[in-house]
């Protein structure tokens, strides 16, 4: 007890003292679990840190995205920790709007994170982001339904198997879909999953003189796939369906598969939020013997923008939410399979982890399988898996995603798709001067 | 009253108003027809060019150029015929003897009051979503397959939605002239026998006439520029079936951080938007002369 | 009541009238019922409607996770703030156009309003230059300055219809009877105006705290207002609908309670001289 008082004084004390020069961090971030619990974690950070206040901003990603964007673009200045992906990392690096982080201090051991991860933030052998979970895609898929219809998930699946065991396994009368895919329009939704599927059917965005390759047989395949597969066997409203709603759907039930971010499979094994919790199982992402299994490289990063006037702080608080420490903390509070996922070697090294994820060793192997120097089958100009690295991108990547998206709906059909989005990447790559 | 003396006054009390809104008209305005001449991209600064008329013509050869005006135009007509149809229904109503009619008010009030974002929100996720909403819910009790709104009926489902929001506003404003309409004009009405019908033409109507005027002129400045609400439900989609035009510069702004292009699509937005204030400005200042 | 109704047809219509604002008013009904659900509960088919175990849960895991008394507070003084300044602005100005008007009053007017109509997103980045160039950003007084230019039109307009509604006739013979113009304006114009005055002032309110726009991309986390709280919540991972709901119901509360306390001065508010 009196160790106890004494202890709490020197807090307050060293807390009072801290308070005259007390600094406030900014944080930007995704509305994603992962960081909600960091947000909640954060007495850990600011009892070690009593100099240090934080005050956190959390958005949906796209509202985020615009947020940071223009903040940084028209250096804003309003925050000091910005959440970014993998895609803006290089092109914001590039532009000299990130800060080198350089003095993430001894212990934050930066040759454990994954060295897949790692390179995507490296630029010039500089780190200019740290990752805070990173992830591939894989198929999630109901056990209980597969054996049920007398089928056996391998674990490097093709996909006409995929499309085959997600009829076979469609209810709709009872509510039952066999497979549970991305539709809603968006660079950063259906079509990372199309762009990464696009890439297992010998597809590609564009040639090596970046002419867009909508126009070409591959393409075709591939959406004439999908948009099919998802007719017989996608649940009703699949056309708005992200991320987030697919989740939703397969933890309720609905989906007898879901192919998606490998960062899922902690979310769908705990039976605190899923109720088919203990019926998981997981496979590589389907590929179709081209080569190419187009699983996606995604990581959520903390960077610190350029110029900023707290970078000594903002470096302390980026070493204790992607350092080691962070992952045991959430292991002690939320147990070792609710620790962000896809960042460090030793997590997938440890015991422990490997008992309490079943979805550890896939996770790994997607994420090493990853290939964003050469995604497809043919070569391109481009790097990145399930996107293409250019700051016109998103834009463009989202208005492809809408047609996309028609197609998905009936709205089109899907040549008429694939000759609006073709139409639509000449334009915008014409414009932005890519297309000479 | 108006000597040299009070007009004066009347001028300085009249000035700042005035021109806080020219600047805060002409300001952004002047920046915005500067930048829509640029080749200017958040993404790659220091690349700015003078790029004459470029961006205006990419931005009017954009293959949902059309659809986004026909959708703007939509949205604003279709809005406007149920609120207006519909208000005057309810006003007839609440009109009406009943109990409890303080009570009816607040209910019918409320939706004026929530916030774009949250009725987008509440109508895309908990009614309107085919798979858990309400209304899928009730078509599966009916025996029927669930309607996939936001994908089937995109730009219908959001001028529901903005038409749920507005519907008060009308309902409020027809319902106060309703009541200002002389109890004993009706009744003289009544006496010589006019039908209920040709009581509410040649009566009703024509005095209510002024009220839905500054309906449509109040709301139409506010539905020209719907954006929240197809942010949130349909993201414009899909393909560019609700896609407005507000919504079309937006894309330009926020999602390709093009600043030149979407400066050129505001530009070119305003000038539609004057357009349709003109004639809204002529019809309208007619019957409010009146 | 002049007219003579059957207590048989005023049955009727009570009937017919609450089904119809029961209904306009079930949306938010179900929004707050469903505040009180767990997400399990929220998304059950069939839906529970009353008969479900009433937690409170959402509402401290939602204020849990942000401050909702700071975003209220920040609500409170960006609305209340926009409207009043904008309302020091606005009564001299229609004060003048009602009293002594000019051929141009009506354009100008109607210029006023047509400044509404530029898209808020076409200006955004020049917006968020000058913001920036002046310090602006993430600041109650940047939100209060953009919001009252924005609502700036209708409040002149608002008035103006008000201020028109008041005869001259009463000020000349309040003149004739030797009133001084402080004792004219204190007894006769500001019981006549106050009614006007004070719908204008809630109607401005109302728009100012639902506006989405430019307060969520001017601010971020300091001066960051309800519309911004509840961006945190529009499509998370896993189920939401309740904590949505919760989230909803505590950002559309306050500006309902007062709308509906304010009722009778509110549809005054919005009858924009359109009763004559």
């Amino acid at each position: 007890m009196n160790l106890r008082t004494f202890l709490l004084g020197t807090c307050s004390a060293v807390a009072l003292a801290g308070l005259a020069q007390a600094e406030t961090l900014t944080i930007a971030t995704v509305n994603n679990g992962d960081m909600i619990r960091m947000q909640k974690l954060t007495d850990d950070f600011t009892s070690k840190n009593p100099d240090i206040q934080l005050e956190w901003v959390t958005l949906e990603e796209n509202v985020l995205r615009q947020r940071v964007t223009t903040d940084i673009a028209t250096k804003g200045g309003q925050y000091d920790i910005m959440t970014i992906g993998t895609y803006e990392v290089p092109i914001w690096a590039k532009q000299g709007w990130l800060l080198p982080l350089d003095n993430l201090g001894p212990e934050y051991d930066v040759d454990d994170l994954l060295p897949a991860i790692r390179s995507g933030l490296t630029i010039d052998g500089k780190l200019y982001a740290a990752p805070f979970y990173g992830e591939s895609s894989m198929v999630m898929y109901r056990k209980d339904l597969f054996e049920k219809a007398g089928l056996t998930m391998p674990d490097a699946p093709t996909w006409d198997f995929i499309a085959d065991a997600a009829r076979k396994i469609t209810d709709k009368g009872n509510e039952i879909y066999g497979i549970c895919l991305r539709g809603k329009a968006g660079w950063g939704e259906n079509m990372a999953f199309l762009t990464a599927t696009a890439n297992a059917f010998g597809a590609r965005w564009f040639d090596e003189n970046w002419k867009p390759q909508f126009d070409q047989p591959e393409w075709k395949n591939a959406l004439d796939f999908y948009v099919k597969l998802m007719n017989d066997a996608g649940p009703p409203g699949a056309s708005s369906n992200g991320f987030n709603e697919n989740l939703s759907l397969f933890q309720t039930g609905k989906c007898g598969m879901w192919i998606d971010a490998t960062v899922a499979a902690s979310f769908v094994t705990n039976p605190k939020e899923s109720t088919v919790a203990d019926k998981v199982g997981f496979a590589l992402a389907p590929d179709t013997g081209l080569g190419k299994r187009g699983n996606w490289l995604w990581a959520w990063n903390l960077a610190i923008p350029a110029g900023s006037q707290k970078a000594e702080s903002a470096q302390k608080f980026i070493a204790w939410a992607t350092g080691k420490d962070y992952l045991k903390l959430v292991a002690e509070k939320e147990g070792w399979a609710n620790v962000p996922p896809g960042t460090r070697t030793s997590l997938y090294e440890n015991p422990e982890y490997q008992k309490a994820a079943p979805f550890a060793k896939m996770t790994l192997d997607s994420i090493n399988a990853a290939d964003p120097k050469n995604p497809a089958v043919k070569p391109v100009p481009y790097v990145g898996v399930q996107f293409v690295a250019i700051p016109e991108f998103q834009g463009l990547g989202t208005a492809v995603g809408q047609v996309f998206s028609a197609a998905l709906a009936g709205q089109m059909s899907v040549d008429q798709a694939l000759a609006s989005a073709q139409q639509l990447s000449t334009r915008e790559m014409t414009k932005a001067g890519y297309i000479k | 009253m108006a000597t040299l003396h009070t007009r004066s006054a009347a001028r300085l009390m009249i000035a700042p108003s005035v021109l806080l809104l020219l600047a805060w008209m002409i300001v952004p305005l002047a920046m915005t027809i500067y930048f829509s001449l640029l080749r200017y991209n958040l993404l790659m600064p220091g690349m700015e060019e003078f790029a004459g008329l470029t961006n205006y013509t990419y931005f009017l050869t954009d293959p949902a150029f059309f659809q986004a005006i026909f959708n703007t135009l939509a949205i604003v007509l279709g809005v406007l015929f149920i609120t207006v149809v519909g208000g005057i229904g309810l006003a007839l109503l609440l009109d009406q003897p009943m109990f409890g009619q303080g009570i009816v008010r607040i209910l019918v009030i409320a939706p004026f009051l929530i916030m774009p974002t949250v009725a987008a929100l509440v109508w895309k996720n908990m009614f309107m979503n085919p798979v858990n909403g309400l209304f899928a819910w009730l078509a599966k009790l009916l025996g029927l397959q669930p309607f996939d709104f936001l994908a089937n009926a995109p730009l219908l489902s959001i001028i529901l939605i903005v038409a749920w929001q507005w519907l008060p506003f009308a309902t409020l404003i027809l319902l106060t002239a309703l009541q200002s309409l002389d109890e004993e004009q009706k009744e003289a009405a009544q006496m010589d026998g006019a039908g209920a019908v040709s009581r509410f033409i040649y009566l009703v109507l024509p005095h209510l006439s002024r009220a839905i005027t500054v309906v449509i002129l109040i709301q139409t400045i506010f539905l020209l520029s719907v954006f929240a609400e197809i942010l949130v439900t349909t993201n414009g989609g899909p393909g560019t079936q609700s896609t407005n035009l507000t919504f079309l510069v937006y894309a330009q702004a926020l999602l390709q951080f093009d600043v030149g292009g979407a400066s050129a699509g505001g530009i070119i937005a305003v000038i539609l938007a004057n357009i349709v204030a003109f004639f809204l400005m002529r019809m309208i200042g007619k019957t409010l002369e009146a | 009541m002049a007219r003579n109704v059957s207590t048989g047809r005023k049955l009727i219509t009570t009937v017919v009238a609450w089904t119809i604002g029961i209904l306009i008013f079930f949306p938010i009904l179900w929004t707050f019922l469903t505040s009180f659900k767990t997400e399990a509960q929220a998304i059950a088919s069939p839906p529970v409607f009353l008969f479900f175990d009433w937690t409170t849960e959402n509402y401290s895991e939602v204020q849990s996770r942000s401050d909702y008394l700071k975003h209220f507070m920040n609500s409170v003084v960006v609305s209340f703030g926009s409207t009043l300044l904008g309302l020091l602005i606005a009564i001299p100005s229609a004060w003048a156009m009602a009293f002594s008007p000019t051929k141009r009053t009506k354009d100008v007017l109607m210029w006023m309003l047509s400044t509404k109509m530029m898209p808020p997103v076409g200006v955004l980045v020049p917006m968020y230059l000058i913001f920036r160039n002046w310090g602006l950003l993430d600041t109650r007084t940047g939100l209060v300055i953009v919001l009252t230019l924005i609502n700036l039109p209708i409040i002149i307009w608002m008035l103006y219809t008000y201020f028109k509604e008041i005869p001259g006739e009463i000020l000349e013979a309040a003149r004739m009877d030797g009133a001084s113009l402080s004792k004219e304006i204190i007894y006769v114009l500001t019981p006549m105006a106050i009614p006007g005055i004070a719908s204008t002032l809630l109607l401005n309110i109302i728009l100012a705290w639902n506006e989405a726009f430019w307060t969520l991309n001017l601010s971020a986390a300091k001066a960051a207002p309800l519309t911004a709280f509840i961006a945190s919540y529009s499509s998370p991972e896993g189920l939401f609908y309740a904590k949505l709901s919760a989230a909803s119901t505590m950002a559309i509360a306050p500006i309902l309670i007062l709308g509906w306390f304010s009722q009778k001065q509110l549809v005054r508010g919005l009858t924009f001289g359109a009763v004559k």
